[in-house]
């Protein structure tokens, strides 16, 4: 989308930067702009960040929004959702442990959830979290903001705040480091042949 | 993991995973709607030769919570008091797709035969069998000691942290006690020191082995152990008389020796925790002071039994199909 693409990464050997530190942060920065607008500001919004990735991209996300409206609270707004038990795919994987659900302390009833993920691809965990979701409470509304929209969707989902469009092989990867995570903010295509 | 038999079978980050997975599951408990898909489709049937009523219902809350179907199996009533072997029963449930068996036997052993002579190939979790394990109960009692004692009395994240440098205090029937057995062997696991508190008569021999202490005064170890849980063993009636073996000549005089009272409940430190597996004998093995008092967590230990079979059961079932694995594997 308006997001720029990133410098090619020198010298590595099938590994591609697509989104570098500015890149990553303007599309934070205008997503959490698109999410005030859509839902004429957020007094009503909260952030689900998904393990693992989502989790920070939610904090930062809820930051720019307290941001740009300084009466928000970054407490009241920030919250994780763990899909694993919703996962259709439990049964052809090894045993994923199992991280940890919090809401924030206002709940999730009548509230515009904004779902917070790095990568959309199949629509599988999205498909998850609408399940766990509905487990929790009855939100408003659910929306969905993702990094990377990378396609190859499997599911009827869609997202509604997209960091970069990504157009993808199956069998290439996309991998989305984090500097709270991984030591640095970076999203990189493995096995591309560009 | 792929069958839970002996709390002996466990090593440290095993442990510490199922803890930690219990935690999430309890934190899912407390929630309007506490039952989860995670299960659907699998199949666990609770195998009971012996009778238990909270066992049971645990196991059959966790599974239901995960949304498996259960099945209830007991002897009484059921082909086995018609003479029906282990074995033929085993074949029976595998003929009927149980992804998980949850024995119960009096036989010490009966579950790990469950388990290696090839007649089923789910998953055998041991929910007690004879004088030798109860591994659930001692993750359970593990998850009730950490939520308690360690970083910060609760207040702070205790997940991925072990049990190191805690003393608790297990007193009474050791020497018929499968619950001081694997509750010794897991919380050596973990890192914590075990005293073992029982009559002479009732501490099995080659207790030396265990990796615990043994002391035969129980107001000794109160106030100069300092423990930081004191755990009370259940004891049965039925073993004081000389039929029963003649462990002890009678309730009060083991009331006397091992009962924990209110007097002992004030010689305690101030946050040490009470616990008991139960079902209690009130008035015998723990007075009513010590088990309604504020430091008691016996109905927690009920609701963190939970919280640990759905953790069990999730991380042996949750994974790659457990019945297409071949049998006897």
């Amino acid at each position: 989308m308006s997001s720029g693409t990133g410098a090619p990464a020198g010298g590595a050997h099938d590994e591609t930067l697509v989104l570098g530190v500015p890149e990553i942060a303007r599309a934070l920065t205008r997503i959490a702009h698109e999410v005030l607008e859509r839902n004429r500001g957020a007094a009503d919004v909260v952030l689900l960040g998904i393990p693992t990735r989502g989790l920070p991209l939610a904090r930062r996300l809820a930051a720019r929004l307290a941001e740009v409206e300084p009466a928000l609270d970054v407490d009241a707004l920030l919250g994780s959702l763990d899909v694993t038990m919703y996962r259709d795919d439990l049964a052809h994987h090894p045993t994923r442990s199992i991280g940890a659900t919090h809401l924030p302390p206002g709940g999730i009833d009548g509230k515009v959830v904004v779902l917070v993920d790095d990568v959309l691809y199949s629509g599988r965990t999205i498909r998850a979290a609408l399940d766990a979701i509905s487990d929790l409470g009855r939100p408003r509304g659910v929306q969905l903001a993702v990094l990377v929209d990378r396609g190859h969707r499997e599911l009827p989902i869609r997202p509604d705040f997209v960091g970069k469009n990504l157009p993808t092989a199956a069998a290439e990867r996309v991998r989305v480091l984090l500097d709270e995570i991984d030591g640095r903010d970076a999203v990189l295509i493995e096995g591309a042949v560009l | 993991m792929k069958h839970l038999l002996s709390a002996a079978d466990l090593d440290r980050s095993e442990a510490i995973e199922i803890l930690d997975t219990a935690a999430q599951m309890a934190a899912t408990q407390s929630r309007e709607i506490k039952k989860l898909p995670t299960l659907r489709g699998r199949t666990v049937v609770n195998l009971f030769f012996e009778d238990s009523t909270r066992t049971r219902i645990s196991f059959e809350t966790a599974a239901k919570r995960l949304s498996a179907d259960v099945i209830n199996f007991s002897a009484k009533g059921s082909s086995v008091s018609k003479g029906e072997s282990l074995k033929d029963t085993a074949l029976t449930l595998q003929a009927m797709g149980a992804d998980a068996v949850v024995i119960r036997h009096q036989s010490s052993g009966a579950p790990h035969t469950l388990a290696y002579a090839g007649w089923t190939s789910g998953a055998v979790i041991n929910a007690g069998d004879g004088t030798h394990q109860h591994p659930t109960q001692a993750l359970l009692d593990a998850f009730t000691i950490r939520r308690h004692l360690v970083g910060d009395s609760g207040r702070a994240d205790v997940a991925g942290r072990d049990l190191a440098g805690l003393h608790v205090a297990i007193v009474g029937d050791v020497l018929h006690s499968r619950v001081a057995r694997s509750n010794v062997q897991l919380l050596h696991t973990l890192g914590a020191r075990v005293t073992l508190v029982a009559p002479p008569t009732l501490v099995p021999v080659g207790v030396g082995s265990w990796g615990a202490d043994v002391s035969y005064h129980l107001d000794e170890v109160l106030t100069e152990g300092r423990p930081d849980a004191v755990m009370m063993l259940r004891v049965q009636r039925e073993r004081m008389s000389m039929a029963g073996g003649g462990f002890f000549p009678s309730p009060l005089e083991y009331t006397r020796g091992y009962g924990l009272d209110a007097r002992r409940l004030a010689a305690l430190p101030d946050h040490t925790i009470v616990m008991h597996p139960g079902p209690m004998n009130r008035g015998l093995e723990i007075s009513a002071d010590a088990a309604d008092s504020p430091r008691a967590v016996i109905v927690e230990q009920v609701s963190n039994g939970v919280a640990v079979r759905m953790a069990v059961l999730y991380l042996l079932l949750a994974g790659e199909t457990t019945n297409m694995k071949a049998v006897g594997e």
